[in-house]
């Protein structure tokens, strides 16, 4: 199963729970096993898992839960903020992990999945489009939006380390 | 490309979206804009930071025999009648699996491996003293190195190319010590790392492989033992072409 344990890691960065992770993940299986006649050859395969895992946890109870939770509308050609750090601020900085990890579970789930397909699967945008049902536009507001929460939740914390 | 224009495309652009036209803008506003660098290279060091800190939860390995048996027990209902098909199929299937296993394991350890040396080079860049030995004379810079590494190779006599030798450090890969040079090439830099091939013997490579990490342009090879890893901003025929004369230098 070259796939479990990275869909493991995704269902658990979905969830934030051990438990509710191995359950998504044994539904997801199942559910891949019983419907494989669905997917169709010679389509992204990966796309197709993790797009089930997905659907699964939208109907879980915490995805029902997430569901309604959000930054900003989605808008696409969103303009980056201008950073506060200066370059060499921002080219010292250690951005330790545990700040990184704190930061992105600290994002709404749109924002959180997207960034984890697309900086820690390394999906392109059209493979993100595919799994999550949306567009690539709104895939790219989504990456900037939660990017850009990320970073400012970390810069305070990278400030007051220097001070 | 103003920077307004320039920040709309920033996410693309770390993420090596960017084609063609857009590409080459956004790349020419960079190398003027020291504000927009340094908020791109802000955003890169975001992502690589996530990508190292979001490969975070492992599945236990009960979790993982049950997951085994509720799939087996899934599967079990349609061959339970015919014994020995199933016995051949258990066995293709197995044969499979290990084929699939192998080939994703040997690809991801790939593609880690690519990824390492893209993140090499752009921690070399962003350093205050990018290399070691600082000279553009190869006969300076290959002495430096000795007694430094259990191996030698040649540096490209540059006569004549567009490529300039900047200089060179010593980078250390999966513990292991080799050579990095830095290379000018117009307003591009490139990294070529050279380490003794000892991953070889378990993650097979193509004869010779390219491919994109980042937005940069990565080719690797192996030649007497030695792994190349070429890397830079630049088009791919120009990293291919610093490869050829390195390949054509390691046979002189």
């Amino acid at each position: 199963m070259p796939l479990f344990a990275r869909m493991y890691n995704f269902a658990h960065w979905l969830t934030q729970d051990r438990a509710e992770a191995e359950d998504l993940v044994q539904e997801t299986c199942m559910k891949a096993l019983k419907g494989f006649g669905s997917f169709r050859q010679g389509t992204n395969f990966r796309a197709w898992m993790y797009r089930i895992l997905r659907n699964t946890f939208l109907t879980s109870r915490t995805g029902l839960k997430t569901a309604t939770v959000s930054l900003d509308s989605d808008e696409e050609n969103v303009v980056e903020p201008i950073a506060s750090g200066t370059p060499e601020s921002i080219l010292i900085s250690n951005l330790d992990q545990q700040a990184i990890r704190s930061a992105l579970e600290g994002l709404p789930v749109q924002y959180r999945e997207v960034i984890v397909l697309c900086d820690v699967e390394e999906m392109s945008y059209l493979e993100i489009a595919e799994t999550l049902a949306i567009p690539i536009g709104t895939v790219m507001s989504r990456l900037s939006r939660g990017r850009r929460a990320m970073r400012e939740q970390i810069q305070p914390s990278s400030g007051s380390r220097r001070a | 490309m103003n920077c307004d224009e320039l920040r709309s495309k920033l996410t693309p652009y770390v993420d090596a979206a960017l084609r063609g036209g857009e590409l080459a803008e956004a790349e020419a506003h960079l190398r003027g804009c020291a504000g927009c660098a340094a908020e791109a290279l802000g955003m890169l060091q975001t992502k690589l930071a996530t990508r190292a800190a979001g490969m975070r939860y492992t599945p236990s390995p009960e979790f993982r025999r049950r997951m085994e048996q509720s799939i087996r027990a899934q599967e079990r209902p349609a061959w339970r009648s015919l014994r020995w098909p199933r016995l051949a199929m258990t066995g293709v299937a197995a044969l499979i699996l290990i084929a699939a296993v192998t080939v994703w394991v040997s690809h991801s350890g790939r593609e880690r491996e690519l990824t390492k040396i893209a993140d090499m080079h752009v921690t070399e860049l962003a350093s205050v003293n990018p290399v070691d030995v600082v000279s553009t004379d190869r006969h300076t810079v290959k002495p430096w190195f000795a007694g430094k590494l259990p191996f030698s190779f040649n540096i490209p006599e540059l006569q004549n190319t567009e490529f300039t030798l900047v200089g060179g450090r010593v980078a250390y890969f999966e513990h292991s010590p080799g050579a990095q040079l830095l290379f000018n090439l117009r307003k591009h830099q490139l990294s070529v790392f050279i380490f003794k091939d000892e991953t070889g013997a378990h993650l097979p490579w193509p004869k010779m492989t390219a491919a994109s990490r980042l937005a940069l342009q990565i080719e690797t090879w192996s030649e007497g033992g030695l792994r190349y890893y070429v890397v830079g901003d630049a088009p791919a025929s120009d990293v291919h072409a610093l490869s050829e004369l390195l390949r054509k230098a390691a046979r002189s």
